[in-house]
């Protein structure tokens, strides 16, 4: 496996101004791609992936349980039970293909946005809702099913999963870590950093890119440019620009980088070229910056239509089993709603339960002074 | 360990004894293999316990503490060497956000043992960002323990007591005392959040950490030749702090200053002001002082006297609170 590069005529383009040379926009001679748009498997020599059909509807399942798991999660939003929700609409594929890439003993390291790879992770998507709700800042046990917990300051997280690798290198294990993170935080010192620490040592890691193409309002080309996955050239390891709309490129690309990572051959960059469909988050309102041709142009691409294209065309699942999965959906969605809604708030004494693992005699006397001072409301509640 | 050990062979000593006692703890930092770090903290220990154990890692803070978190996730306890004070700030966001806050976000279900060194203050005739005193910073962040050794024996126990924590510790090493002997007993004495009564004294307490300790000592010394009985309390642990302690101390002597190397304005001595006032109100003779730096970016060397405190500005405070 070798570092593409192009040799594409670079022309100026005014700042701010998407060139779609400079970020690799419409280089699509460069994505790894099995699976078209219109539905058809196509092969690539460097990375064949054979499946079975009912691994094709088990990840057509996936595909369509996180959207709809993720428009609740909207809705929700939009209700008044989150705070906030940062969407992952039209990046289904990416992370599921990803995510079922990983054997048991892999370890994810998510940004925000992750809510795919939780999915694979077999991670309750109820977990996922705490942070957004506001009823705690993560909670779960990044070790019960190697996802750790999401981070927020970007980027920094990619560290995080260097360091774990490193871990099992010395551990002489052969797992390996993807670490997750966007376009946006391909320009942060901490993922650079983490290149460089994984490169010298070697360190079983996957740099699992979704370049989106925008980080809240700014186009890729603010970022970079040359395509994301060339940066991996100058620290010394391979990098690869895959369909990141595309399934079972993602699956077959990130199971390669694994096993290369695992394998002892050190990191991999993976560049999942994918489309930020909503909004950065709810808060955001992206027809401020971008065009809705652009939306237009990406909904084409869509990861579920493109599967389901396929099963249909090849007579890989029948109506019973859509409706199969639109029925598992509903559930979903009801199970997530009323999750969300009978999630109740923490005692606030929560406030103090975690800051040190060890006793911490100013954390104490801060819990009692406000437990004294709750105490004194009549009936001794104050909230 | 019996005989006089400097600080540093007594800081050393007690990374080597941790390497020997845990084979999950790993030494991380820039220079700290063949060199041994560039105050030789770490001298040897890569010999003795190989490169995959004391490792020498790219020259990027962030990087060494972010990994460092990843390796605690892993089930290891690193050790994290910043090799000066104001090298630590790109890491800022690794310890404030991430490491201090990781225990909390996983309500428990993760620690972070993992120890950050960091050799802090002046009066080394340093270049610039090599002699600052940062610790409330870290003080100030809930998550972090913080404390600073003033002699060999504290040295030694506490960074062997940080390291066995299970939560992150901020461990400030006086570089300006790395050199000075002292006997370093064979067993810690006291836990690693208890401050301790190093000269007893009935009219004012002097409160002191990591190099300023030594200072104050010569400053009550140099008192009691004037008929003045300090009492020097020497803090150890920033974060927590040891309140009780400094209470029963500040409530017989009814005065207390506190010297430090940082900038007086919003540093460790304000929040001690201010507790002591608390705490102490009724027996309190003079308001609680405070010495230390200006609230200026650290000087050249050639005029770090000025800024730093010395045995005569923290008698010229006592001189002041005596006068109340």
């Amino acid at each position: 496996m070798t570092v593409k590069s192009t040799s594409r005529a670079r022309k100026k383009a005014a700042p701010g101004v998407p060139d779609p040379a400079r970020a690799g926009i419409g280089a699509e001679p460069e994505l790894v791609q099995l699976l078209t748009p219109e539905g058809d498997r196509v092969e690539h020599p460097e990375f064949p992936l054979t499946v079975t059909p009912e691994e094709l509807r088990s990840l057509y399942r996936d595909l369509v349980l996180v959207r709809r798991f993720d428009a609740e999660a909207t809705s929700l939003q939009r209700q008044g039970e989150l705070g906030l929700w940062a969407s992952l609409l039209g990046q289904e594929a990416a992370q599921v293909g990803s995510g079922r890439a990983m054997r048991s003993g892999d370890y994810a390291f998510p940004t925000y946005r992750e809510h795919g790879v939780a999915w694979c992770r077999d991670v309750d998507p109820l977990n996922l809702l705490g942070m957004f709700r506001g009823v705690n800042n993560g909670g779960w046990d990044p070790n019960e099913k190697n996802f750790h917990l999401y981070t927020i300051v970007i980027g920094s997280q990619t560290l995080h999963a260097t360091g774990y690798a490193m871990g099992i290198t010395k551990d002489g294990a052969d797992d390996a870590v993807i670490a997750y993170f966007g376009d946006g935080a391909s320009s942060q010192g901490d993922v650079n950093e983490s290149f460089v620490f994984a490169s010298v040592y070697n360190s079983p890691v996957v740099f699992f890119c979704q370049n989106n193409q925008w980080a809240i309002s700014e186009p890729t080309t603010v970022q970079t440019r040359i395509p994301l996955y060339r940066r991996a050239s100058g620290f010394g390891f391979p990098g690869v620009r895959v369909d990141g709309n595309d399934v079972l490129a993602c699956l077959a690309v990130t199971r390669w980088a694994l096993d290369h990572a695992r394998s002892g051959q050190g990191p991999v960059l993976v560049e999942a070229f994918t489309y930020r469909m909503g909004a950065h988050t709810t808060s955001d309102d992206p027809t401020r910056y971008r065009q809705s041709e652009e939306t237009e142009a990406w909904k084409a691409k869509d990861p579920i239509l493109r599967l389901k294209a396929h099963l249909e065309k090849e007579g890989l699942a029948d109506e019973a089993f859509f409706a199969e999965v639109e029925a598992e959906s509903e559930k979903l969605g009801l199970r997530v709603r009323e999750g969300v809604r009978s999630m109740p708030d923490p005692d606030p004494t929560l406030i103090f339960d975690h800051v040190y693992s060890e006793p911490h005699p100013l954390v104490d006397e801060e819990r009692a002074e406000y437990e004294a001072y709750a105490a004194s409301f009549e009936g001794g509640e104050h909230h | 360990m019996a005989g006089q050990l400097s600080i540093a062979k007594a800081l050393n000593e007690a990374l080597r004894k941790s390497l020997e006692s845990d084979p999950k703890t790993v030494l991380m930092g820039e220079d700290i293999g063949k060199l041994g770090g560039v105050f030789r903290i770490t001298d040897g220990l890569q010999k003795d316990f190989g490169e995959d154990r004391v490792i020498d890692t790219p020259l990027a803070e962030s990087g060494i503490v972010g990994t460092a978190i990843g390796l605690a996730l892993r089930g290891y306890r690193p050790v994290v060497e910043i090799q000066f004070d104001g090298f630590v700030y790109p890491a800022f966001d690794q310890i404030v956000s991430q490491l201090a806050k990781m225990h909390a976000r996983a309500l428990g279900h993760v620690k972070m043992p993992i120890t950050v060194r960091i050799p802090f203050g002046g009066g080394i005739g340093a270049v610039e960002h090599h002699s600052e005193s940062h610790e409330a910073y870290f003080a100030h962040t809930a998550g972090l323990r913080v404390v600073s050794p003033s002699n060999a024996h504290d040295a030694h126990w506490m960074l062997r007591q940080a390291i066995e924590s299970d939560d992150p510790v901020v461990f400030l090493e006086p570089k300006r005392r790395y050199w000075d002997k002292g006997e370093v007993g064979e067993d810690p004495m006291l836990p690693l959040h208890s401050a301790r009564v190093v000269r007893p004294g009935t009219d004012v307490t002097l409160i002191a950490y990591g190099p300023m300790v030594k200072v104050c000592q010569e400053a009550a010394q140099a008192a009691e030749e004037d008929g003045r009985r300090l009492e020097v309390v020497d803090l150890r642990s920033l974060s927590p702090i040891d309140f009780a302690a400094l209470e029963e101390s500040v409530k017989r002597t009814g005065r207390a200053i506190v010297v430090h190397e940082a900038p007086v304005f919003l540093g460790l001595g304000a929040e001690l002001a201010a507790r002591l006032t608390e705490r102490c109100f009724y027996h309190l003779e003079a308001p609680v002082l405070r010495v230390g730096g200006y609230h200026a970016p650290y000087p050249p060397s050639r005029v770090e006297e000025t800024y730093l405190p010395d045995l005569d500005r923290v008698l010229d405070a006592v001189d002041r609170a005596l006068a109340f």
